[in-house]
């Protein structure tokens, strides 16, 4: 085993979070991901073989599906992220491509994002907080679905994980900045 | 203090008490209040000066259209000047400061103006301040904006945070008056998600200043039920204190909210304002209408304004304006005001109105004049007196301390004209009114399209809803609706009186009947000349008070109709935005997203000094202990590498996954030279061009796999190139299975250079992995574990021209691995460098970056003309062999070597031949990159020279007039060190 | 400026970034006899209508679709949004 010690993202030994007023904001970087695009003519192909590895069926433009530890984010076109816990799957890509072969290219993706999961009590007291980082129609950003859209300057997938919940995946150099952009917004409106 | 404030009445809390100061005086006021409406309450009349003629102002109107009352609001850094009484929500502590005026608001020294205003008529500096022209800048402006002006900035930085937002609305409703919340309740009753702005911090519009009554209710309370029934209601957003500033594409508007004005200070971590953008299907306009005045002489005195906003003072907020009040209006609503005077106790002494039918308002003690007009008026610092001439022609005067003046109601048809539509002229209104390109999907209800009664806004309100509702799709709601006025609108047009004396039409910029008339004769006759020339309009308040009545005396000076005439129209934003507002939370350090490497962290411990490179922080170099010129700590750095070893992190260098049965065939079209061949494992430099020929950007890209390719791009250009490959991946060969992704922010790369770096590298890459010269070659490629089994990827490959290694780990293992690298090579003497060493380096090997590659530059102009092949098709091969750019004399990359090694050299210098003039005409190119290289102990520099190729062995100058350098270069070959490239294949 | 992404529904302008006419999809032979004009042309010359303009736009801040847009330059009414792949598919565009 390798004996070298990871940083999280803002730079940190340990996982930063906080909680300003209802809202929490916590930093993650415990996912696994793996990109997986589907070469011609295989998209069909690609999730059978997925659904046989996780369960779950790739979702269309801007979903996300999930089954047991499994969850995957629709990307661009028959593109998809596959998303599993890193310590489960510390070699993510090698997984994914084994079910599909050819049929797909596969492309590590773990430390390409920081995640920050943002907890509210209720969609009523996360949106006033969405709706100052990026535009976005709540009517079209329940839970379920994956929005890549811009926040601040910044590229950002915005995953709506359930009722009050949603996690912000982004670049992983520009963490400190995307940080400091959730915080400050949800200053204003804590 | 005279007490002006009327016993009862208004929708102001008396029981609560707001101190306050104007000018250091301190005053009081209630919650409800605005700062006029408490002055005047205080009996304050005099507020501010005008512009140009420093005349003493009060305040004209009771709304965001003031162009009077303008006042210095706060202090201290949180000042900000030109804000309009009449729309600031008093607070307690509120601290108010006039303009314009010294030293005091009652004595002005520079109302000297106003006598000199024969001389300071439209045009007056075009006209003076010609000559000479080197005065303008250095005598004439300074006194210009000295004299003239509204108020200043405080000069420091605005302590308070301002947000931006994006809100989504089926229905966007504009004003929150009778036809606005008419048609928010028919649409929310409906269901449909509905937004309600308005700017007042008090819904209701008009509905709060008039005192006629809806249904058994008075407006005021007919307004706030329902308000109360659309804050209940989910799919309602209520947004007063709203400004809604533009109307833009697709249905986008713009809205400006003051969270936090009518607050001291702001709650900390919240912002003073928020600048929403609105995105909405439907829109319905409800912005009213704005009264205007009736010009004549010295219309202007403190005393003297608007008979709707004496109206609303003495309804909204119980003020009287006076204690012997005149009127002066050419229409019957204006009688109104006559009438809610009278009935709240203030003595109304004369009704003046130009038409000779005009109806009698019958009020107690008022002179009844018909067919008379207000002349002129007098008074210190304040209305006392005004002049009347009667329908016979008797000049006389009558004592009156206010002066309510109603010239008839425009339309706010602003947000109709911010996608090009042109309001349209209403003879019976006379009125501009909305024409028929409206943005679309907006709706106009209510007074803003010309509809003035109370009934008929509420009706409006409901049928715009309704119409709005079936496009999207909804059944309206029956009306629900209370009985209210309904007027006709009964009204002879009437915009100035003739006389002598000087007549304001734009009180903010000082523009006077006299001013138009000057422009008409020198022939500035058109509205938008006449605008420009007399600067009518382009105040603060963008004439909405001024423009119509100025556009009328023009169409009469010209005997066309005011249709004819035709109109300027409107631009956002409605009322002025401060620069913070749009600058959101995007200042200083968070004015743009930083990005920082994978050992950011580590660097910053050892005292790195970062620069920025795009987005990116990047060490710039690491100074040590003694070190105190920048050039020591790069000189050292340098020279490690090349006489060792050195760390530099290159993350930043863009990575693209490119994955695909057609990978290989995709990379060999992007690219000018061969790909299609390269072996599985082994990396290649690749020059990119656009289409046009000229080079793109440059790297090497590394072959994984058969079907597998990651190629690196430079760091500024890491996206314009993914963009451009996924153009041509989707709209050039749409048929190649291929398939990118970024994976630029997954692995933490580090550069390992110098001779000892295999060294290095052994002790850190796991021994099953060979690294021999001959197990790993120059420009191989593979993946290896490091530190025990970590994955990772190796790259043999030179910035340096050095023997070096480039190795990538996951982005979160990379301080780890530099830690490791630094410890496991302490006793090389490994270094750690920064991009200026790199840069240095690379300029001693020859190598070409961002500064050789401008956008300009040539395959051929780099010496690399030969790689472009012309056995396959690839972008921009085509045009790179167009006749212009394969000319002989044309620019080559050449050396350049100091001749006297203690010269300096620039980038940016031109090259000249000795004894050349320092002309354009004799240039030669020019110096793209230039250092001190420790290795050469000389100044060196890479350059653009005409015909480079054939000049190496010549001595040149690089001329930098700028800082005064002539330095005498020795032309050579770009590769300083190891031009056989023995060092990198060692 | 709101652009209907056929895939993803309305999305902000600030999502996208413009290349220009849709005709850069009309890329020539570049072995075919006459290939230099025929680029010449392709690259430098272009229509510049008042009125209906197809163009090219990418969602960089999105899904990386590249969209050809229908958009009239007088009023920036959009009228159609499609997929580029597919506009180069349906021209005949293949490997």
């Amino acid at each position: 085993m390798a004996d070298l010690t990871p940083i999280t993202p803002l730079g940190g030994t340990t996982l930063r979070s906080e909680t300003i007023g209802a809202l929490r904001i916590a930093e993650g970087d415990d996912w696994a991901l793996a990109s997986v695009a589907a070469r011609a003519g295989q998209a069909q192909a690609v999730g059978a073989g997925l659904r046989e590895l996780t369960g779950l069926d790739l979702p269309g433009p801007g979903g996300m599906a999930s089954a047991g530890d499994w969850r995957a984010l629709w990307l661009s076109p028959e593109s998809w992220l596959l998303a599993a816990p890193l310590a489960q799957e510390p070699d993510i890509a090698d997984t994914v491509k084994r079910p599909v072969g050819d049929g797909a290219s596969v492309t590590e993706q773990t430390d390409a994002w920081v995640r920050f999961d943002i907890t509210a009590p209720d969609d009523d007291r996360l949106w006033p907080l969405l709706e100052r980082l990026c535009n976005i129609d709540p009517a079209c950003a329940g839970p379920g679905t994956a929005t890549r859209t811009v926040m601040e300057h910044l590229a950002a997938i915005l995953l709506r994980e359930g009722a009050g919940r949603a996690a912000v995946l982004g670049a992983r150099s520009s963490a400190a900045s995307l940080h400091h952009a959730l915080v400050a917004a949800a200053r204003s409106v804590a | 203090m005279s007490r002006a404030r009327l016993p009862s009445g208004g929708q102001i809390d008396r029981a609560r008490r707001l101190e306050f100061r104007f000018d250091g005086r301190a005053y009081t006021g209630h919650p409800g209040d605005t700062l006029a409406s408490a002055l005047l309450a205080s009996g304050v009349r005099l507020m501010g000066r005008s512009f140009k003629y420093h005349r003493p102002r009060g305040v004209l109107t009771a709304g965001s259209e003031e162009p009077n009352a303008l006042v210095t609001l706060r202090s201290g850094a949180r000042a900000e000047p030109n804000t309009r009484a009449t729309v600031a929500e008093l607070f307690d502590g509120l601290e108010a400061t006039s303009q314009n005026r010294w030293p005091a608001l009652g004595f002005d020294a520079m109302a000297v103006n106003d006598w000199l205003a024969p001389f300071l008529t439209a045009g007056f500096y075009y006209k003076t301040f010609m000559w000479p022209a080197s005065f303008w800048e250095r005598v004439y402006e300074p006194i210009i904006r000295r004299a003239a002006g509204l108020g200043a900035l405080s000069g420091r930085d605005d302590p308070d945070d301002y947000d931006k937002g994006f809100l989504h609305a089926d229905l966007l409703v504009i004003g929150a008056g009778p036809a606005g919340l008419s048609a928010a309740l028919t649409a929310a009753r409906a269901g449909v998600r509905v937004i309600l702005a308005d700017e007042d911090f008090r819904m209701g519009g008009r509905l709060s200043a008039e005192a006629f009554a809806l249904g058994d209710q008075s407006g005021a309370d007919w307004a706030a039920g329902a308000v109360a029934e659309l804050a209940d209601m989910e799919n309602v957003r209520l947004m007063p204190r709203t400004t809604v500033i533009g109307a833009f594409d697709h249905g986008v508007y713009g809205a400006v909210e003051r969270v936090a004005d009518h607050l001291p200070i702001p709650p900390e971590g919240k912002p003073r304002q928020t600048l929403w953008r609105i995105s909405t299907s439907r829109a319905i306009l409800a912005a009213g209408a704005t009264e205007r005045p009736i010009a004549f002489a010295d219309n202007d005195r403190p005393g003297i304004m608007l008979a709707g906003a004496m109206r609303a003072y003495a309804n909204r907020w119980a003020v009287a304006p006076g204690k012997r009040v005149a009127l002066f209006v050419n229409n019957d609503d204006g009688l109104r005001t006559a009438r809610d005077l009278a009935a709240q106790g203030v003595r109304v002494t004369a009704v003046i109105d130009p038409r000779a039918d005009a109806p009698d308002p019958g009020i107690d003690g008022a002179r009844h004049l018909p067919g008379a007009v207000v002349t002129g008026s007098a008074g210190r610092l304040g209305l006392d007196t005004i002049i009347v001439r009667s329908a016979q022609g008797k000049e006389f005067r009558i004592d009156a301390d206010a002066l309510a003046v109603s010239g008839g109601w425009n339309p706010n048809v602003h947000l109709t004209c911010h996608q090009r539509g042109r309001p349209v002229w209403d003879d019976a209104l006379a009125a501009f009114v909305p024409g028929p390109d409206l943005p679309a999907g907006m709706t106009v209800a209510g007074a803003a399209a010309g509809t003035f009664s109370t009934h008929g806004a509420l009706h409006a309100g409901h049928a715009a809803a309704a119409e709005a509702l079936a496009a999207l799709g909804h059944k309206a709601p029956a009306p629900d609706l209370p009985q209210a006025e309904d007027a006709p609108v009964t009204l002879h047009p009437f915009w100035h009186v003739a006389g002598k004396g000087r007549a304001w039409l734009d009180f903010q910029n000082d523009v006077t009947v006299k001013d138009v008339k000057l422009a008409h004769q020198e022939n500035f006759r058109s509205v938008e000349h006449m605008k420009r020339y007399t600067t009518l309009g382009m105040a603060t308040d963008q004439g909405k008070t001024a423009n119509v009545p100025a556009l009328a005396i023009m169409a009469e000076l010209t005997g066309k109709s005011i249709a004819e005439t035709g109109t300027t129209i409107f631009r956002p934003p409605y009322t002025p935005v401060a620069l913070g507002t749009f600058a959101g939370r995007a200042r200083g350090r968070a004015f743009k997203p930083t990005r920082l490497t994978p050992t950011h962290q580590w660097a910053e411990a050892q005292g790195a000094v970062f620069t920025e490179a795009g987005l990116w922080l990047r060490a710039q170099y690491f100074p040590r202990p003694g070190e105190t010129h920048w050039r020591e700590s790069v000189d050292r750095e340098a020279l490690a590498v090349r006489a060792s070893v050195g760390l530099c992190d290159v993350s930043t260098l863009g990575k693209i996954d490119i994955q695909g049965a057609d990978a290989a065939e995709f990379v060999n079209r992007v690219y000018a030279n061969g790909f299609a061949k390269l072996p599985v494992g082994r990396v290649r430099y690749g020059l990119m061009l656009r289409e046009d020929g000229f080079v793109m950007d440059d790297g090497t890209t590394a072959r994984l796999a058969e079907d597998h390719f990651v190629m690196t791009t430079t760091t500024a250009n890491a996206v314009p190139v993914f963009r451009h490959l996924e153009f041509a991946r989707q709209c050039l060969w749409p048929g190649l299975d291929v398939q990118l992704i970024s994976t630029t922010d997954a692995w933490a790369q580090i550069a390992v250079a110098g001779p000892q770096s295999r060294t290095l590298l052994q002790r850190v890459v796991d021994a099953d992995h060979d690294l021999s010269n001959e197990g790993f070659p120059f420009m191989a490629c593979g993946a290896v574990t490091v530190c025990g089994g970590q994955r990772a990827r190796l790259f043999r490959i030179s910035f340096s021209g050095e023997l070096a290694y480039e190795v990538a780990v996951p982005a979160r293992y990379g301080q780890a691995l530099m830690e490791r690298l630094m410890a496991q090579g302490a006793d090389l003497g490994v270094t750690p460098y920064g991009v200026e060493a790199l840069n240095v380096l690379r300029i001693e090997k020859g190598h070409a970056t961002a500064n050789e590659l401008n956008g300009q530059t040539t395959a051929r102009d780099l010496g690399l003309g030969r790689m472009v092949s012309d056995k396959k098709d690839s972008i921009g091969a085509v045009l790179s062999r167009r006749e212009g750019m394969m000319r002989e004399d044309g620019l080559h990359l050449v050396g350049l070597r100091a001749v006297n090694a203690d010269s300096r050299l620039a980038a940016g210098s031109h090259l000249l031949e000795r004894g050349a003039g320092a002309v354009a005409a004799n240039d030669l190119g020019w110096v793209t990159s230039a250092c001190w290289s420790p290795h050469l102990e000389a100044p060196i520099a890479l350059a653009f020279l005409k015909g480079g190729a054939r000049r190496q062995g010549e001595t040149l100058r690089a001329v930098n007039l700028l800082s005064g350098q002539d330095t005498e270069v020795a032309v050579v070959s770009p590769h300083f060190i190891d031009p056989e490239g023995e060092r990198l294949r060692g | 400026m709101i652009i209907h992404h056929p895939l993803l529904g309305p999305r902000d302008a600030q999502e996208f970034t413009y290349l220009g006419d849709a005709t850069l999809i009309d890329r020539p032979d570049a072995m075919a006899e006459g290939a230099l004009e025929a680029f010449d042309a392709y690259l430098h010359l272009r229509d510049n209508p008042a009125g209906t303009h197809r163009e090219l736009w990418y969602h960089e801040v999105g899904d990386r679709s590249w969209l050809v847009v229908t958009r009239d330059t007088r009023t920036h009414e959009i009228t159609q949004v499609e997929l580029a792949r597919d506009v180069a598919l349906s021209k005949g565009r293949g490997r």
